[in-house]
């Protein structure tokens, strides 16, 4: 059997949108090996999230309650025994942190090979074996990785795949695993939202964006200056805030906000996948990089392949 | 209380390169310490301050070529007391070093080092796996905690309390038993400059060489799941309309596209 196992994902009782798109790359999977579509959810309100998960191309969907919200022992334990029920030849979890949290420790578990972040996947005709394509090298290669051995783990990145839709007639069950409480021994003690200060940069019509590029913080004072003379909020790729010359509440990226403004000005920032993550759904992208292989060009609309220090303030001269 | 650090040398592309088989040509490659890990060795060096030098040994491990001195050299100057670098001609010969039988090796390393705690850097700047550290603590049967952003341990040692950064600006608190991992998130701390006499003293001291057989291990143990087949440079995805001619006349086909949106007017 080539049958394909999706994890999915939630938090504090919410599924994920990555678990739906997970539900997509499974079913283009399990229809190219000829195989079903299971999919787990372990923790939380599991039949409220069963009912959501059932959709076109699932055949099953295993329920393990065990708890109110995601733990990585319980899932491990759990995933890895539907795995030994099942026998699926992949499994799949998003390449999300609570997905890097649990699949490597699973992968290492079942003795099975690992791909993480794939944006690509498909199965080699003569011999079967799954064949995963990812980036390597910064993004800036991508290449394809024969994977020997079942099942096979596979993390596949978020916003690659569409959501699935509709609604499937998969048979939801319980599924008979047992969890071992000593081999919990991790224990989530709460939650923390990151403070926010003064300014909201998810509601800026325009944003002036600064990344690494900028070199130094001193240099900032030319984003500042651009900024005012647009009337624009400043924002910022996670360097910057890593490097703490901008509060953590600008940063716009995968772990800050995700931000929509009219426009977007992108100022050397290389368009890393967890900051794009943040801003592709700006309506106009600028981007002003010396790279033109940087991965911003791919979603900007418009781009200066010239040095921001004599772009930025010939740009805020125009507006003086 | 003993930290041991993985400590991993990463390579940066040039803006233009070529690829040569299943790698960037030499050429257009130029290697440096992994961010993310500069942040561990960061973390434990901290560590190692806070509670006394003499209480605290730093340890780093490397999977790397005779290459990566440089960089391990480069951890040893932030505060790293000493360093083991393990390579064989299984690992050179390899089309891609996947986490899993990086780990493995990790893992080797791990049990004659018996450390209290070990940090990892979330991923690699190159390849970015970012599963080397979890799939590490699975092979050493030790808890772990992803993706961490603020670490503190109790003063018995017997538990780590971290932060760990989900998507969207949560954190979620954990609590997970020692001996355990965590992989360190960029922006934890503030990663040191190497001073002077930091860069004077690496030179003196340990870094140990091992091969895949001093750690007990054959090439035919190491479990090597995947190959790579393809590596080829990815077709921009982009149609950006892209301004050329002197930043002044760049700056002036930006400024009206902006006036036309009605910015700054």
């Amino acid at each position: 059997m080539s049958d394909v196992l999706a994890v999915a994902e939630h938090r504090r009782g919410e599924l994920r949108d990555v678990s739906l798109e997970l539900l997509t790359a499974g079913a283009d999977l399990a229809a190219e090996a000829g195989g079903d579509l299971h999919v787990a959810v372990v923790s939380g309100p599991v039949e409220e999230f069963a009912e959501d998960l059932n959709r076109e191309g699932v055949d099953a969907v295993h329920t393990v309650a065990h708890g109110d919200d995601y733990n990585h022992d319980v899932l491990v334990q759990a995933v890895a025994g539907l795995v030994d029920d099942l026998d699926p030849a992949y499994v799949l979890a998003p390449n999300s942190v609570n997905g890097l949290d649990s699949a490597p420790a699973l992968a290492q578990r079942l003795d099975a090979p690992l791909v993480t972040d794939a944006v690509g996947l498909a199965v080699e005709e003569d011999e079967g074996d799954l064949v995963v394509t990812r980036e390597l090298h910064g993004g800036k290669t991508e290449g394809t990785l024969a994977v020997d051995g079942t099942p096979a783990v596979v993390t596949i990145r978020p916003a690659e795949w569409p959501a699935a839709e509709g609604n499937g007639d998969a048979d939801v069950s319980a599924a008979d695993v047992a969890i071992d409480e000593d081999g919990v021994r991790t224990a989530v003690t709460g939650y923390q939202e990151v403070a926010g200060g003064e300014v909201d940069i998810s509601e800026a019509e325009v944003l002036v964006s600064v990344g690494r590029g900028i070199e130094e913080e001193e240099n900032l004072d030319i984003i500042e200056d651009l900024a005012d003379a647009l009337d624009a909020t400043i924002s910022a790729s996670r360097p910057i805030v890593d490097n703490g010359w901008l509060p953590k509440d600008r940063q716009v990226g995968q772990s800050g906000k995700v931000v929509t403004p009219e426009v977007y000005i992108a100022i050397g920032i290389s368009g890393a996948v967890q900051h794009v993550a943040g801003m592709k759904g700006a309506d106009t992208i600028v981007a002003i990089n010396t790279d033109p292989n940087a991965p911003i060009y791919d979603i900007a609309d418009f781009g200066i392949e010239d040095d921001l220090f004599d772009v930025v303030p010939a740009l805020t001269e125009q507006f003086s | 209380m003993k930290i041991l650090v993985t400590v991993s040398e990463v390579s940066s592309v040039d803006e233009e390169f070529e690829v040569d088989g299943l790698d960037v040509d030499e050429r257009y490659l130029s290697y440096d310490l992994n961010e993310w890990d500069d942040y561990a060795v960061e973390e434990a060096v901290q560590y190692a301050e806070e509670h006394g030098e003499d209480e605290v040994e730093v340890v780093t491990v490397t999977v790397g070529p005779e290459r990566a001195d440089q960089t391990i050299r480069q951890a040893l100057a932030k505060g790293a007391d000493r360093a083991i670098r393990v390579w064989g001609d299984a690992l050179a010969d390899a089309t891609v070093l996947d986490p899993r039988t990086k780990a493995q090796i990790l893992a080797a390393v791990a049990s004659d080092e018996d450390p209290d705690l070990v940090l990892s850097g979330v991923q690699t700047g190159d390849d970015s796996w970012g599963a080397t550290g979890v799939t590490l603590a699975a092979e050493l049967d030790f808890g772990w905690a992803a993706v961490v952003n603020a670490l503190e341990v109790d003063d018995a040692e017997t538990t780590a309390s971290v932060h760990r950064e989900l998507e969207g600006g949560l954190e979620e608190l954990t609590d997970v038993d020692l001996p355990a991992v965590c992989t360190i998130q960029t922006g934890i701390n503030e990663p040191r400059y190497a001073s002077l006499r930091g860069i004077r003293q690496a030179q003196n001291k340990p870094l140990d060489e091992q091969t895949l057989a001093d750690l007990g291990l054959e090439a035919g143990d190491l479990v090597m799941p995947l190959e790579l087949t393809d590596l080829y440079e990815p077709e921009s995805e982009g149609d950006a309309t892209i301004w050329e001619g002197s930043a002044e006349d760049t700056a002036a086909d930006l400024a009206e596209l902006l006036r036309e949106k009605g910015v700054g007017a």
